[in-house]
């Protein structure tokens, strides 16, 4: 036997109690993992976004186009190093529910602009941008559907239509997209603006949004403040912003992440905290004899201390592992299907560390007061014999 | 020898407690010597500061004024931490309800005190044996208090007393909550613990024939004490 043991058999000396508490603590990090998982999936483009690299996009609303006059008069812009433009297709594949992040792009520029995060062979950059019916298809999203160089695809489109009617744009797979660093989501489609602008049935010469690339992030509040006063009072006016904070307003679309992560995670947290915290202290205060006899037989406070906070902290691991590796299981079982809305969604190693770091932050939290109660425990007192 | 040196002396103790804004004071300039080897039944009424006596010779509580030495060791100024490590090394504990940790096997309850040793697990095992053989329960070392009578609890009680070796062995009511039978028998390791191992005990006791088991009784009455040698 030695301390731990003890701890241990205190802590299961009421073994209902104990699995309650545990179980309780396991809930509160599975929703903290699982949370934690999807604030990531959608930060992670944020934490990615280049320094240099900023979005114009219409300042009603990023839904709304741009006149794609403007991509001229932006490449002239001091401190521009790079422009590029894409538009939104609103793809899928053979059936609704199978959709496809596909975008029509300029593909002399667009690559040089994602030229840090993107790889393309030249061969079949130069197969894309020869052929005007041809697409690139990112690497996950071929290996999803098995497809190979050479395919020929029939992606549609629910919100443009062709001109000779119908929905369906068939494309030749030119090249397949891999991502140059870790956690680049390739799980897209990238065709030709110009075979679509030509062939669709509204919209034309319209585009979605540009991505521009200033030649310094020092010059990045210029630029932008240029771009957008060229086109002040003009019917379609501009809204220029970093790519990251561009992220972060797309990401607040589907509401703010991190503040429902913060307020369930935090809710959860209070409420365990005090029913834990409650329950340790009651469960001391039930041992106050068996304090008092341990402090007769010789353990000092510092040890008793010590003895009560493992005994917090223990609860917290015993409870939040589990927790933790089932959000993690829960990731990995939902990330197929969610590929398309949060393809980076995971249990990171990160996660894992916050997690860790909060279950060890909960256990003493929780068992300080009881710990520094029992510490300071007179035996006298202890043992009824003041 | 031993009545220069012996194991317990008290000086000039006195204490007090306050209980509102009454005042009661339990021992005023108390003396007292117990030689080594003795085994002293301590006596006397509710309130006459016999628990109070127990408590300042165990360090589990403070004198007022005055000095307490056990075993030529001065106790009454050191720390609470320093008191810790003397207890554990040099005093055992016998309580009325034997006050073993329910959760923790007989072995287990015995080996508490070991944990504060640098002993290793196959010392402690062999120390927790030797104890529980003292007391007869060496074929009782898995079961858990719930699973033992009175008696057999406070035998194991006894075992966690002498299982560090203490020179001084306190006992406050050791069979106040036992039969007559489990008592004699707890009574009688007491004696063997003191006739053949040396230890020095002193017992409080309310039971006149538990006080007969000792070699001599002190009533403690209004905080002094009133000594009357036993036949042997």
């Amino acid at each position: 036997m030695n301390d731990f043991d003890l701890v241990r058999k205190n802590l299961f000396r009421r073994k209902l109690r104990a699995s309650l508490m545990i179980v309780s603590i396991l809930i509160a990090f599975m929703i903290f993992g699982v949370l934690a998982g999807f604030h990531r999936a959608f930060t992670l483009g944020e934490d990615r976004a280049a320094a240099d690299r900023m979005i114009t996009v219409n300042k009603i609303n990023f839904t709304q186009p741009l006149p794609i006059a403007y991509y001229n008069r932006v490449r002239a812009v001091e401190g521009v190093r790079q422009v590029t433009f894409a538009n939104w297709f609103g793809g899928y594949y053979q059936d609704p529910k199978n959709f496809v992040m596909s975008l029509a792009i300029e593909p002399s520029t667009y690559f040089d602009v994602y030229r840090s995060e993107f790889d393309v062979p030249p061969e079949q950059l130069q197969a894309f941008t020869r052929d005007r019916g041809s697409a690139l298809v990112g690497e996950k999203l071929a290996q999803k559907w098995g497809w190979k160089i050479g395919d020929r695809i029939p992606v549609q489109s629910n919100i443009f239509s062709q001109k000779s009617g119908g929905h369906t744009w068939d494309l030749t797979i030119a090249g397949i997209v891999k991502g140059k660093v870790e956690h680049v989501d390739t799980n897209f489609l990238l065709f030709q603006y110009a075979y679509f602008d030509e062939t669709r049935s509204f919209g034309k010469d319209t585009i979605g949004w540009m991505i521009l690339q200033t030649t310094s992030p020092e010059n990045n509040d210029r630029v932008a403040k240029a771009i957008d006063a060229m086109f002040a009072n003009s019917t379609a006016e501009t809204s220029t912003d970093t790519e990251k904070a561009f992220g972060k307003a797309f990401v607040a679309q589907f509401g703010n992440i991190a503040l429902i992560v913060f307020l369930v995670v935090g809710a959860a947290f209070v409420t365990i905290l005090m029913i834990v915290g409650n329950t340790m202290a009651l469960s001391i205060r039930e041992r106050t004899r068996e304090i008092g006899v341990l402090k007769t037989l010789g353990f000092s406070g510092p040890r008793i201390l010590a003895m009560v906070l493992g005994e917090s902290v223990l609860l917290a691991l015993l409870g939040g592992v589990p927790g933790l590796a089932i959000a993690a299981l829960i990731a990995m079982a939902l990330r197929a299907s969610l590929t398309n809305v949060a393809p980076a969604f995971a249990v990171s190693p990160t996660i894992m560390l916050q997690g860790l770091a909060l279950m060890i932050a909960l256990g003493l939290i929780t068992g300080i007061i009881p710990a520094l109660n029992a510490m300071r425990l007179k035996i006298a007192t202890a043992l009824g014999r003041g | 020898m031993t009545a220069e040196h012996p194991m317990v002396r008290l000086t000039g103790v006195s204490k007090r407690f306050t209980k509102g804004k009454e005042t009661i004071s339990i021992f005023d300039h108390l003396d007292l010597a117990i030689p080594r080897g003795d085994f002293v039944a301590v006596m006397g009424p509710s309130g006459s500061g016999k628990t109070t006596l127990l408590n300042l010779l165990g360090g589990i509580d403070r004198v007022d004024v005055g000095e307490i030495a056990v075993a030529d060791h001065r106790i009454d100024g050191l720390s609470e931490g320093e008191l810790a490590a003397w207890r554990a090394a040099n005093m055992g504990f016998i309580f009325q309800f034997y006050n073993l940790m329910p959760m923790l096997t007989a072995a287990q309850n015995v080996e508490l005190p070991l944990l504060l040793t640098r002993l290793s697990k196959k010392e402690r095992a062999a120390r927790v044996h030797t104890a529980l053989s003292v007391v007869g329960l060496a074929d009782r070392t898995k079961h858990r208090p719930r699973e033992m009578s009175g008696g057999q609890q406070q035998r194991v009680a006894i075992a966690r007393a002498i299982v560090s070796d203490p020179n001084l062995l306190l006992c406050d009511e050791p069979t106040g909550d036992l039969d007559r039978q489990s008592a004699d028998e707890i009574l009688s390791i007491l004696q063997l613990l003191n006739g053949e191992l040396g230890k020095t005990i002193v017992m409080v006791t309310h039971d006149p024939a538990a006080a007969n088991y000792a070699k001599r009784v002190l009533h403690l009455d209004k905080g002094r004490f009133v000594e009357r040698e036993l036949a042997a």
